[in-house]
């Protein structure tokens, strides 16, 4: 088995363009949630979300471009392209051959889809632009990143709710760790922040009107985000011959069905996925210091999760930190276990450990170091990071540092 | 402008050249545009005159509708706009 590291990253979310300017404000408790800014946001119930803002599309690509990358699209491509430029490679021959992408999303070019179904519904016009289905695909992303980059080997997208993300880094570390590829390129992106989007999520009822408060007893639900995290997986020793600089080191990780409800969460799920991915890195329980959490605000993930943690690591769970940084950057759905890797790599790489905001009553279901509010300076061997979906598919990945 | 003007400078805007360059026997080809270059100049050429043009991007030389040249393209969207009429 190789060893699989990180040489790599790259972001744009609601808290920053790119990775130092995400952790800088991980590092504050900075909040990006703030009021949507979008068309016929009057007409919706939520109308709060961590958006990206000073962003324009128009800097970043040419109009040739746009006309095939919705906005999911556009955070993914540049995100990849900080994560390529700072791993240093370029791809080809036989590392082109060997190198792919796998990336998560769960609703692919919403607004895509959002704007197209306004413009035959409610306009009723009767044509649209040719090239809506390959702008809205949810494989669009993977496959203009594997076209950017020269990326010719195993490439695909993955589509498991919130989990997507770490369903998809795992299947690119599995790739590396098993000599199928040589380099991935991988992580998420999700862009639902449009009128149709929240509107369909506001119809569950889950959804915050005022703020993301995870294990905060009066926490009052979800809030959305969008952006994208895209990390480059490398074999180590293919890494070390070249001088690469590692971010960390990716040690395990697994995934679990609860096959039980399609939106309800299971303790026993959540403990399976955890202890897989201790067992698959073969760590201890007390080897890890922090956990990233799916942490999401609603009532039913953050006493779950809570409990799945107390299940796996007994007396060690009172030891370890676990924070959710969806309180700042929003939950990503698709793309936020790839956003929240980069928590993991700020807790292992530079010892800071990444705060719950919008903390205000302790939970007595929710009995653990959350990190409340401010971050906090902590040598961490081992992170986890914690995704747990709609449809009861979790997936759980394990960093360590590279000392 | 007249369809001929517009068509002209549709096909221009699509080939990233001056209306000046494009010629009546300018072929897609010469222009450098390519199969979905032409699929977006039919759109675009369709929303600018409210047609439908019998274009299938699958087998093009078997559509009802000649692309051979700019000049071909003009005279059948000028057909079009007095079947359609």
């Amino acid at each position: 088995m190789k060893r699989v590291v990180i040489t790599g990253a790259g972001t744009i979310n609601a808290l920053g363009h790119d990775v130092p300017q995400t952790l800088e404000a991980m590092k504050n408790g900075t909040c990006g949630i703030g009021p949507l800014d979008f068309r016929d946001v009057d007409r919706l119930i939520i109308k709060i979300g961590a958006q990206v803002h000073d962003f324009e599309p128009e800097n970043a690509f040419n109009r040739q471009q746009l006309s095939f990358y919705d906005r999911f699209t556009q955070f993914t491509l540049i995100a990849a392209k900080q994560a390529v430029s700072q791993s240093g490679l370029t791809f080809s021959g036989e590392l082109s051959a060997t190198s792919g992408v796998v990336l998560g999303t769960a609703g692919g070019g919403v607004s895509t889809w959002d704007e197209n179904y306004r413009s035959v519904y409610e306009e009723g016009k009767n044509r649209v632009h040719p090239f809506v289905v390959p702008k809205l695909m949810n494989n669009a992303a993977t496959s203009h990143v594997s076209m950017e980059y020269n990326l010719k080997g195993p490439s695909f997208t993955v589509s498991t709710a919130c989990a997507s993300s770490n369903h998809a880094m795992a299947q690119a570390f599995n790739m590396v760790r098993s000599g199928m590829a040589t380099v991935m390129l991988t992580g998420g992106s999700e862009s639902m922040l449009c009128f149709g989007g929240v509107k369909a999520w506001e119809g569950l009822r889950v959804m915050s009107k005022d703020a993301c408060r995870p294990f905060s007893a009066n926490r009052n639900g979800m809030v959305q985000g969008e952006g994208a995290a895209v990390f480059v997986f490398e074999e180590l020793d293919h890494a070390r011959a070249r001088g690469a600089e590692i971010l960390a080191e990716v040690v395990g990780f697994a995934m679990s069905s609860d096959a039980a409800d399609i939106v309800m969460p299971s303790k026993q799920g959540a403990a399976r996925a955890i202890a897989g991915a201790l067992r698959d890195a073969r760590l201890n329980p007390e080897d890890v210091g922090y956990i990233n959490a799916h942490g999401t605000g609603t009532a039913a993930n953050d006493k779950t999760e809570c409990a799945a943690v107390a299940d796996v690591f007994g007396h060690h769970a009172d030891d370890l930190m676990i924070s959710s940084t969806k309180s700042m950057h929003g939950h990503l759905i698709g793309g936020t276990g790839a956003v929240e890797l980069l928590a993991c790599i700020m807790a292992v790489r530079d010892g800071v450990i990444a705060p719950t905001i919008g903390y205000e009553e302790p939970d007595p279901e929710c009995a653990l170091d959350v990190v409340p509010n401010e971050a906090r300076e902590a040598a961490v061997d081992v992170a986890l990071s914690n995704a747990f979906a709609f449809g009861g598919l979790n997936a759980v990945m394990a960093l360590r540092a590279y000392r | 402008m007249n369809v001929h003007d517009q068509v002209i400078s549709i096909i221009a805007e699509q080939a990233v050249l001056e209306p000046a360059d494009v010629t009546l026997d300018s072929t897609l080809d010469s222009l450098g545009i390519d199969s979905l270059g032409l699929v977006e100049s039919i759109f675009a050429i369709e929303e600018a005159f409210d047609i439908q043009v019998p274009f299938n991007a699958n087998n093009p030389s078997e559509s009802d509708f000649d692309i051979s040249t700019v000049g071909s393209i003009i005279a059948g969207i000028e057909t079009l706009i007095a079947e359609q009429a």
